[in-house]
């Protein structure tokens, strides 16, 4: 049988997955956002035929160079590492998970590196058009690869479009637009590339306002200043837009993630939207967990069951629903979950048995019920549930999830008013009056990468403790190496990345320092 | 209308399409032969510029192939993934540490500010080319000589060392394909200074530099597949799937698929061509005849591994554990979706081949060097 083991191993491989994603994280949405910035500027110096405009695409070109390659690099150590640390899980799943990276590298890694040395090298090579073209395909290449990615990612939340098969001990593809068009993974695209553009605007607009602050490349700073502001509010009520959406498909599809990010404990109709809280753990626990309660909050009320529901008096399921049962809610206890998920996986061992025994009929007939939509339903779907010990090992840490959420949130809608009055400014002709906004445009900067590794931790603390939901727990998942192995790469690959992040941030600031070659 | 494609041609398709990519890995490696020579080829600062500046251009190529690679091995045959990264741990982060510190070196190395100066991305470009392909070398050469795991039933990998991969490194088989990579890449590498740069005394150094990393090459190259040929090879019953070892198996591969044969012997003799008209008649168009030659004969080395009745990644710890292309695959649904996909792949190579055509067409020169354009 799939064999547990040592948290330790699991803890150190977690923390190794975690620690490239965030990484990877600082790199790609720069990535993502100022390509088509890039993009959008070149073709307005193409149309114009302004020098000016050339220039400063060249000048956020250079500083799009710096950034892509960093993540780039740690990208492929995010790829091999469902190899080297996951690799129980790289078979359980890799006849549908393997088909997304694939197609990734296939359709949008090489149109993106083969048009990024146009871009790069060839201005005096290329006729002006097909530079155009390259930067385009660049950006759509840079977005396309987050999209398989991400696909990829949306079957881990929502498992679709495919069936276990005893045989391999595998899940199989049966559809490939299930996958694709997985609604977890519609959302999650949208919401992620938006996310993108809108770091990507506050960089550009943070930058620019440097520049206003040093009374220097003035034509450079309000070009950059209108484009960003157009593209990031258009981003961040995208980001605000898809945010909401991606919310109510997790009501459905994580409802246990759904209740820990709002810290609701107790299911109710009516149900509330803490807009702002802080929490305190209680006496009263959930299991062997500590409960949390509100030091305070500042509620919407309603709001929740309006937004899952469609209407206040619907219920929204509390964490003691999903732990315990709630039968006039027709909520299963975990506990029952546990139970048929152990059913399913004796039935794996019974096949296996019969198979080494030569008992065809008998494995034949178990192979069947893999098949039967009623098996399905009622015991395999809960197969993950059968390596958990107790019925709260499914609530993630509900302080995390809470917190990372709502700071997300509140940066969302602080973004929004951030660009809003950044174009407000620049049209009224104000930018250089109000030079305290051009201060608190250049330290937003850093804020959209604190809401996107927040939505990270989020989306992915908060579906502890599963690797697939409902499928496979992170423990079953995971290589079976020394942890000794995986905490000495934990160290080389922090070591590192930390060194390369320092000599990013350096050469970055070097480069804003010097502005635009004249 | 559904296709009707029987599964076992499919795998049949990915395990081309898979030796198809390796070949190309391996032809684009030449960027990491240039990078194992930064400190010894070039007589001045200049001439490094442009060799860092030729390979550079061409880095993201190898860089996405090994990713697609990867990605192409994860869906086709998950088993490989899951029981070769996972098992072989210390190899694969190697190859991957090697990786990372060549993707930020050449964006780097030339900017004001970069902390750790210059020489220190340029040694990181040095560890990459040299490590790099003598380590997928080594990783490759297992699929010959065996590797030490076993499978339980539900096809989960037990590594039996606690090496995890590192002692492949203790085998002179391994060894000698990891340097026969190494130096295959170099001459790549150096006929592709020649090809696309235009400095008389770097292309005159590379020529004199190319006598000798070609015969360390041909020396390796030689030992492997002479010990290959001769060796047992992992074979399966394809009744039975019971994996046992059969005398001259790769031998017989070969003399069994006359195809692959002068697939192989096709790519050898271009390898010799495209080496020979550089050497002795000074041509400048050698890379293309040995990059192709190096496609034609890795292609039909992958072929040897995995097809007729091969274990493509076989356990010397336990023969049944082995890998096949049949037991390792995908099912027949993922392998025939990712099969149309995989249609684009001429597309693709048309795209990249205007693309490199349009970069190339002028050499690079130590004019452009002093340019301001975006110069590593």
């Amino acid at each position: 049988m799939i064999e547990n083991v040592d948290l330790t191993l699991v803890d150190w491989s977690r923390a190794q997955f975690a620690l490239t994603a965030i990484y990877h994280w600082l790199f790609v949405p720069l990535t993502l956002g100022l390509s088509f910035i890039i993009a959008m500027m070149e073709t307005i110096y193409v149309r114009t035929g302004n020098e000016e405009w050339k220039r400063i695409t060249r000048f956020w070109m250079t500083l799009f160079g710096i950034n892509f390659a960093i993540g780039i690099a740690t990208g492929i150590i995010l790829e091999f590492e469902f190899g080297t640390n996951w690799s129980n899980y790289s078979w359980f799943v890799g006849d549908i998970f393997g088909a997304p990276l694939a197609i990734e590298g296939i359709l949008a890694f090489f149109l993106e590196s083969t048009f990024v040395a146009v871009m790069f090298f060839g201005w005096n090579k290329v006729s002006k058009k097909f530079h155009l073209l390259s930067s385009w395909l660049v950006a759509i290449g840079a977005n396309l690869s987050a999209l398989w990615i991400l696909v990829a990612n949306g079957w881990m939340q929502n498992p679709v479009g495919m069936i276990f098969n005893p045989e391999t001990a595998r899940n199989e593809m049966v559809s490939f637009w299930q996958v694709l068009f997985n609604e977890v993974a519609v959302s999650k695209f949208l919401h992620t590339i938006s996310s993108g553009f809108l770091l990507a605007s506050m960089f550009v607009l943070g930058i620019s306002a440097y520049y206003l602050l040093r009374k220097r490349e003035d034509f450079l700073a309000k070009r950059s200043i209108l484009i960003a502001g157009i593209f990031g509010l258009f981003s961040s009520l995208l980001v605000a837009y898809t945010g909401d959406s991606s919310a109510r498909t997790l009501a459905k599809t994580q409802p246990v993630k759904f209740a820990a990010f709002e810290a609701l404990y107790e299911g109710r109709q009516n149900a509330g939207l803490v807009a702002i809280g802080v929490l305190k753990e209680s006496d009263r626990k959930l299991g062997e967990k500590a409960v949390n309660d509100f030091v305070f909050k500042v509620q919407i009320p309603g709001f929740l069951s309006v937004m899952t529901g469609g209407n206040k008096n619907a219920y929204v399921p509390g964490l003691y629903d999903l732990v315990n049962g709630n039968p006039s809610q027709g909520i299963m206890p975990v506990s029952e979950k546990i139970t048929r998920g152990r059913t399913a996986r004796d039935l794996l061992a019974e096949y296996k048995v019969a198979k080494q025994n030569n008992d065809l009929q008998k494995a034949g007939g178990i192979s069947g019920m893999f098949r039967d939509k009623k098996f399905i339903d009622d015991y395999f779907r809960y197969f993950g549930y059968s390596f958990l010990g107790k019925p709260e090992e499914v609530v993630p840490n509900v302080k995390v999830t809470f917190y990372t959420f709502h700071l997300m949130v509140m940066l969302g809608f602080y973004f929004i008013l951030v660009f809003a009055m950044a174009l407000f400014f620049l049209f009224r002709g104000t930018l250089f009056k109000n030079r305290w906004f051009l201060w608190v445009a250049l330290f937003s900067i850093l804020l959209p990468y604190v809401a996107g590794e927040m939505g990270w931790v989020l989306a992915e603390m908060g579906r502890q403790p599963w690797i697939i939901q409902d499928l496979m727990p992170a423990s079953a998942a995971v290589s079976q190496i020394g942890s000794g192995s995986v905490i000495t790469t934990f160290i080389l690959f922090a070591v590192l990345f930390t060194l390369l992040l320092i000599a990013e941030v350096s050469i970055m600031i070097r480069q804003i320092k010097l502005g635009p070659k004249h | 209308m559904t296709l009707m494609i029987s599964h076992i041609f499919l795998q049949h398709y990915w395990w081309i399409i898979i030796s198809l990519l390796a070949s190309l890995l391996v032809f684009l490696m030449f960027v990491q032969g240039g990078q194992s020579m930064i400190f010894s080829l070039p007589k001045n600062n200049l001439q490094k510029t442009m060799i860092v500046n030729a390979m550079g251009r061409k880095w993201e190529f190898t860089f996405t192939t090994l990713v697609t690679f990867g990605g192409a091995f994860f869906a086709s045959f998950p088993l490989f993934y899951s029981a070769s990264f996972g098992g072989a741990y210390w190899v694969w982060i190697a190859i991957l540490f090697s990786f990372i510190i060549q993707a930020i070196a050449y964006e780097y190395r030339s900017k004001p500010a970069n902390v750790f100066g210059q020489r220190t991305f340029d040694i990181f470009l040095f560890l990459n080319g040299s490590i790099g392909p003598f380590l997928i070398g080594v990783a490759v050469a297992t699929f010959f000589t065996g590797s030490q795991f076993s499978l339980n039933e539900m096809n989960q990998v037990k590594w039996a060392t606690p090496w995890h991969g590192l002692e492949a490194l203790l085998s002179g088989r391994n060894i000698a394909l990891g340097l026969a990579l190494l130096f295959l890449a170099r001459t790549n590498g150096l006929l592709y200074i020649i090809n696309s740069v235009d400095d008389k005394e770097l292309i005159d150094n590379s020529n004199r530099k190319l006598v000798m990393n070609s015969v360390a090459f041909l020396v390796f190259f030689l030992f492997f597949i002479v010990t290959l040929l001769l060796s047992k090879g992992f074979a399966f019953d394809k009744v039975t799937g019971i994996v046992n070892m059969e005398k001259y198996k790769y031998l017989h591969n070969l003399i069994q698929m006359p195809l692959v044969l002068i697939l192989f012997l096709a790519g050898v003799a271009g390898v010799l061509y495209g080496t020979g008209i550089t050497i002795f008649k000074e041509s400048r168009t050698g890379i293309w005849y040995c990059g192709t030659g190096t496609v034609l004969a890795v292609f039909a080395l992958f072929l040897t591994a995995g097809f007729n009745g091969t274990a493509f990644y076989p356990s010397a710890y336990d023969l049944n554990s082995s890998l096949t292309i049949e037991k390792a695959s995908s099912s027949q649904f993922t392998l025939k979706t990712m099969m149309y996909v995989s249609f684009l792949v001429p597309f693709v190579f048309a795209y990249i081949w205007y693309a490199w055509r349009s970069i190339n067409d002028k050499k690079i020169t130590a004019e452009e060097m002093k340019s301001e354009g975006h110069v590593y």
